[in-house]
């Protein structure tokens, strides 16, 4: 190759042309700003403080729960306090106060810190996976189903399905699910709840069962002293002079009165399901109820109640998984999004830009132009318009893989099934969706609250939708 | 420091034949922890025995991280008791396992994995998912391609 040319000259060619072809893109992103992390998350996340605070994209519930606790707990002491202070005793606003504090802190740290997000997976992750799957499957051509893509693994002698995600190219772990509010993998997903406007998982579950549990106490606490208030005024100057003096008085116990029977439903709930180790998500499907097998069992229990509790409020808490705040660099190749089923190395940053962050939703009109109304239907066309345009197979063979009974999950919650792939602004705001009537008919004996029908998304079952409709698409990358 | 300035300079100067990527094993629930089995890959490049001491050294650093015991219970109350303001002045015990992992993974990069031509990546820069061992092209500095 380099006749004639002494070794040290071919040296320094060859390092000239390592150094080139290493760094393809140094020289045009040479001048650009280091961008931080959190500006390139494929999540539908949005960031606050330079990437110190974590939020859902719908936050408009969770200003109303602000609001709410803010002006309740304002009027109480404002009002209530003074008059409790001089002829009961100065302890009430105290406690008033601790109480208020800790709300306040465990909502906002709830709301504001990050869930367990999963990292999606790298370019090489995926496509070594993918190598896997194939050689598992048998790589077969398109015109039969190839399985569907899930791992079975043996916890504490239960078996568990671990589903693979195509959002995130990755086989979720154990108790992981998507949620597709958030479009991101969480891990020991619980539920996504609007009120804090943040998903529940592994990182903030303590924070948020400690917010509903004082809370609760608050609720009480102020629904107790008003009525006391307005009890020992209405002994001297008689009941409706004492509401006349007090008006705030009235609005706090209307307040409270709803808000006591939701937040402290929710809070016996959650205290059931700690002690039980179970998540929302699993409770409401059901995974380790005795009506599914004699032999159904939940593997992640410790046994006794002690043991669970302290397992889910005083184990070590796990550090976010996702570097927020950290600076991309340049030449680490990104997770490929998910439009881009081509896994390339050295994907650069404008690949990875968050547009591809919803792909399924922006893809859709593309392929269900004549089937907007069935979820089923809905569903696979989206998934198929997610996939690159340029694969070969043909999308009339999709919808006779269509609708397959089986895929909604058996408890009748295909509530879920309709919003999967509406867009994160159309999903919250259905009132019917909120309400969620039919799995709350089921008879659900921890009195869950309509108000809080979030935990009826299970972004679980729809994925399990998601990935049955994608059977007869071959392979999601070229590579 | 000698060494790790030799780690960049092959990462630099090396191309990267293959990258193998050692998966979770969950049989023991949700903690994390790493498959032992030795990929074939590996296989011309390092003993079976020294990679499975490094996989169950980390898993037991893991586990460490993840104990649920006195100390962590006693950290849980305390935090909760602080309204968890605690964690601006102190690393959470996860955290400080994770910073001896750091170092533990650095150590074995240097010592046995730069040699043989390997690099061991840091589960955490992989959201705990995989070790990612990058495999480099076994060539000697000098050569013309």
């Amino acid at each position: 190759m380099h006749l004639g040319v002494s070794e040290s000259m071919r040296e320094r060619e060859y390092s000239q042309i390592s150094t080139r072809s290493s760094t393809p893109m140094e020289s045009p992103h040479q001048k650009r700003v280091l961008r931080k992390k959190w500006q390139a998350f494929p999540g539908q996340n949005k960031f606050y403080c330079d990437g110190r605070i974590m939020m859902a994209r719908q936050t408009g519930v969770f200003y109303l729960t602000l609001v709410l606790i803010l002006v309740t707990s304002g009027l109480f002491f404002a009002f209530d306090c003074p008059f409790l202070a001089s002829a009961l005793s100065p302890a009430i606003p105290a406690v008033g106060g601790v109480l208020f504090v800790f709300v306040m802190g465990t909502l906002l740290r709830t709301s504001f810190s990050d869930p367990g997000v999963l990292p999606r997976a790298t370019p090489d992750e995926a496509a070594d996976l993918e190598r896997q799957i194939d050689v598992a499957n048998g790589s077969s051509s398109g015109g039969f189903r190839p399985p569907p893509r899930t791992k079975e693994v043996l916890i504490n002698g239960q078996t568990v399905k671990l589903k693979y995600c195509f959002t995130c190219k990755i086989f979720r772990p154990p108790r992981a699910s998507h949620c597709s509010l958030c479009d991101n993998c969480v891990e020991r997903f619980d539920h996504h709840c609007p009120w804090v406007g943040n998903c529940v998982g592994r990182r903030n579950y303590r924070f948020f069962y400690m917010f509903i549990l004082s809370l609760s106490f608050l609720t009480i606490f102020i629904f107790a002293f008003v009525i006391t208030h307005v009890i020992l005024r209405s002994q001297s100057s008689g009941f409706l002079t004492a509401l006349k003096d007090s008006p705030a008085s009235v609005l706090e116990v209307v307040v409270c009165f709803f808000s006591v029977w939701s937040i402290v439903g929710l809070s016996g709930f959650h205290t059931y399901l700690i002690s039980s180790n179970q998540t929302t998500n699993e409770d409401i499907k059901g995974s380790w109820s005795s009506k599914r097998g004699k032999d159904n069992y939940n593997p992640y229990s410790y046994g006794n109640i002690f043991t669970n509790c302290c397992a889910a409020l005083c184990s070590p808490l796990p550090p976010s998984l996702i570097d927020r705040r950290g600076f991309i660099q340049p030449d680490t190749p990104q997770p490929a999004p998910p439009t881009n089923g081509i896994t390339m190395y050295g994907a650069t940053q404008s690949q990875s830009h968050m547009a591809a962050a919803t792909p399924l939703l922006q893809s859709e009109p593309v392929m269900m132009s004549d089937e907007p109304s069935l979820p089923g239907r809905t569903s696979l066309g989206a998934a198929c318009a997610s996939l690159p345009l340029g694969q070969p197979t043909p999308p009339t063979s999709t919808p006779s893989l269509s609708c397959d009974a089986d895929l909604l999950p058996l408890q009748g919650n295909h509530v879920e099934g309709q919003h999967h792939f509406l867009t994160p602004e159309e999903a919250p705001s259905p009132p019917g969706m909120l309400h969620c009537g039919s799995p709350m008919g089921q008879g659900h004996p921890h009195g869950h609250a309509p108000g809080h029908g979030v935990p009826f998304y299970s972004p679980a079952s729809q994925d399990s939708l998601h990935e049955d409709s994608v059977r007869g698409l071959v392979k999601l990358s070229s590579v | 420091m000698a060494e790790t300035h030799s780690l960049q300079d092959i990462r630099q100067q090396a191309t990267v034949a293959a990258k193998v990527f050692i998966q979770r094993d969950y049989t023991s629930g949700t903690m994390c922890q790493f498959q032992t089995k030795f990929p074939t890959e590996l296989e011309t490049r390092i003993d079976k025995q020294q990679f499975e001491e490094t996989v169950r050294t980390l898993n037991n650093l893991y586990a460490e991280a993840e104990k649920l015991g006195g100390h962590s219970y006693l950290e849980g109350c305390l935090a909760c008791l602080t309204a968890y303001t605690i964690f601006l002045c102190m690393e959470t015990h996860y955290e400080k396992v994770l910073k001896k992992i750091a170092k533990y993974i650095q150590e074995q990069n240097d010592k046995i994995y730069a040699p043989r031509g390997l690099l061991l990546t840091d589960p955490i820069e992989r959201g705990l998912r995989v070790i990612e061992i990058t495999i480099f092209e076994d060539r000697s500095t000098g050569s013309g391609r």
